[in-house]
């Protein structure tokens, strides 16, 4: 009697893991089809649109003599760029940091900041940097000090969000033990929390590094300045010689960063 | 005069569930207790009542002569100072080496900047290395506490309790997650510790036989309250039942018998 109702409870236990997975992938291709009848987008025509579009990259956007005379200004724009995000990243990280300990579970002061942190947090991260360059605009003007504040307060969203998990993730234990020893708040964040969050929090603000090159130039597209400001330019002349070899002086520096970043993390780990 | 007072002392957690219930006892200086009960029972809200790392709902709790349920943030620190504890995951900064934990154990003592930026004496360094020699730990002092064995990291968390030179020694479940050699190595450590340096220890157990053997006096926890207490040679078998609510043949100290 028993055996049987648990063969029975067996048998349907499997059954509806079989139906659950068989309807969410029925779901996800009726929410394909149906977008792409709102959308008018073919997946066959842009499938075929691809191959077009690299034979034009293959035949224009290639460095040519003139592209190689602007090599230097490229480059020393290039720097200006990456010299930003990363000042950017790293005023922005140490700010998220002390913002996140009032936003964590283990090191919060209570409860109602816990809440407001973390809703500020998300309001800065979810507006995206080049909405919040548009907005800087009005106030900064093109100016460099545009570039530096949108990336600051995305950045700065990101990173608080992230910290704060971590930061719930590595210290409930040596918290309890360090505040029982009669530790001030301050002495178990140096103490305890940054010496076991140390290696993620340097992992995060290298990842934004390189995030930030990227996204510095579009806004500097925007602000006219940086490295975007010189892709732009090249670009709107028709100069795609000199575009090209921009692009991939960024490829080959975020490239150069993510070496460095991946080098760093090991010694520290 | 006791070191330690519990008197009718409740907790309740989230006004629902009821953790202690009018608990009341005292322990004297230099005493070895420990205290048992199933889990759930309330053990662990004892200990962290004494340092206040739970508050109390109700009653009053007397430490060194000090009642401890109302004080300021100062007058706390003070008494975390007085008041070791060993945790059953050992709470460590595994990043750092093991000197640097055990130098943990004076940041109570010290200025708010001076610990934060990790400043010790030449004293306190030379303390904190006598007390790895005493623990067997001198090889280990400059490894990082991630690439110790759980008995060491358990000497570790015993160090750094050491170095507040405290009046008491609260044990959280000292050696649940240890293998039966480690076990006896911290239950001899702290038991040595008791008696050379004088420093009350009280212990959560769930091992009914290392209370015995270990404590002059076991007090027996169900569902927050105190069920026994006495000495430990002399806790009946019909309590042990009592105890953990259950009946002969179904405990795992029964199984030699």
């Amino acid at each position: 009697m028993l055996r049987a109702e648990n063969g029975r409870a067996r048998e349907s236990i499997f059954t509806r893991r079989k139906r659950t997975y068989t309807l969410i992938l029925l779901g996800v291709i009726a929410f394909y089809v149906f977008a792409c009848t709102i959308t008018e987008f073919s997946a066959v025509d842009g499938l075929a649109a691809i191959p077009r579009a690299f034979v034009w990259i293959a035949k224009n956007l290639v460095p040519d003599a003139k592209a190689l005379h602007r090599f230097p200004n490229i480059l020393n724009k290039l720097l200006e760029t990456t010299l930003l995000s990363i000042s950017v990243t790293v005023t922005a990280a140490v700010c998220a940091f002390f913002f996140s300990l009032l936003g964590s579970k283990t090191t919060k002061i209570n409860g109602a900041v816990s809440r407001a942190v973390r809703m500020v947090a998300a309001f800065f991260r979810n507006v995206p940097d080049v909405v919040w360059a548009m907005l800087l605009l009005f106030s900064f003007g093109q100016n460099i000090l545009t570039g530096f504040f949108a990336l600051f307060f995305s950045t700065f969203g990101m990173l608080t969000r992230t910290f704060i998990e971590t930061i719930d993730e590595v210290s409930a234990s040596c918290t309890e033990a360090l505040y029982a020893t009669g530790a001030t708040y301050m002495q178990t964040v140096f103490q305890g929390i940054i010496p076991s969050a140390l290696s993620e929090i340097v992992t995060w603000v290298l990842f934004m590094i390189e995030t930030n090159i990227r996204s510095s130039t579009l806004i500097g597209m925007l602000t006219a300045t940086g490295i975007g400001y010189l892709f732009d330019l090249y670009y709107k002349r028709l100069d795609y010689g000199s575009a090209s070899l921009v692009v991939l002086c960024i490829v080959a520096t975020v490239i150069l960063i993510e070496t460095l970043s991946s080098r760093i993390r090991k010694v520290i780990l | 005069m006791p070191i330690l007072e519990f008197r009718n002392v409740s907790k309740t957690y989230d006004n629902k569930t009821m953790a202690l219930e009018d608990v009341s006892f005292s322990v004297r200086e230099g005493e070895f207790v420990s205290i048992i009960g199933p889990s759930g029972s309330g053990k662990s809200t004892i200990l962290r009542c004494i340092n206040r790392l739970v508050d109390a709902t109700q009653g009053v709790i007397i430490f060194d002569g000090q009642e401890i349920t109302s004080l300021g943030k100062k007058e706390l620190r003070r008494v975390r100072t007085k008041t070791g504890m060993i945790f059953q995951h050992y709470n460590l900064v595994n990043r750092l080496s093991v000197i640097e934990n055990v130098l943990h154990g004076r940041l109570g003592h010290k200025s708010n900047l001076s610990g934060i930026a990790g400043a010790y004496t030449e004293e306190e360094k030379e303390k904190a290395f006598s007390i790895l020699d005493k623990l067997g730990l001198t090889d280990q002092a400059y490894k990082r506490c991630d690439e110790l064995s759980g008995g060491q990291k358990q000497r570790v968390g015993i160090a750094r309790s050491i170095m507040q030179e405290p009046r008491l020694i609260l044990c959280d479940e000292p050696i649940a997650s240890l293998d039966p050699s480690s076990s006896k190595v911290i239950m001899d450590h702290l038991s040595d510790i008791n008696k050379t340096m004088n420093i009350t220890c009280i212990l959560n157990l769930h091992q009914v036989d290392v209370a015995i053997k270990y404590s002059q006096r076991i007090i027996g926890l169900t569902k927050g309250r105190i069920v026994y207490d006495g000495p430990a040679d002399q806790l009946p078998q019909s309590t042990i039942y009592e105890i953990y609510q259950s009946n002969k043949g179904e405990l795992i100290t029964d199984v030699e018998g």
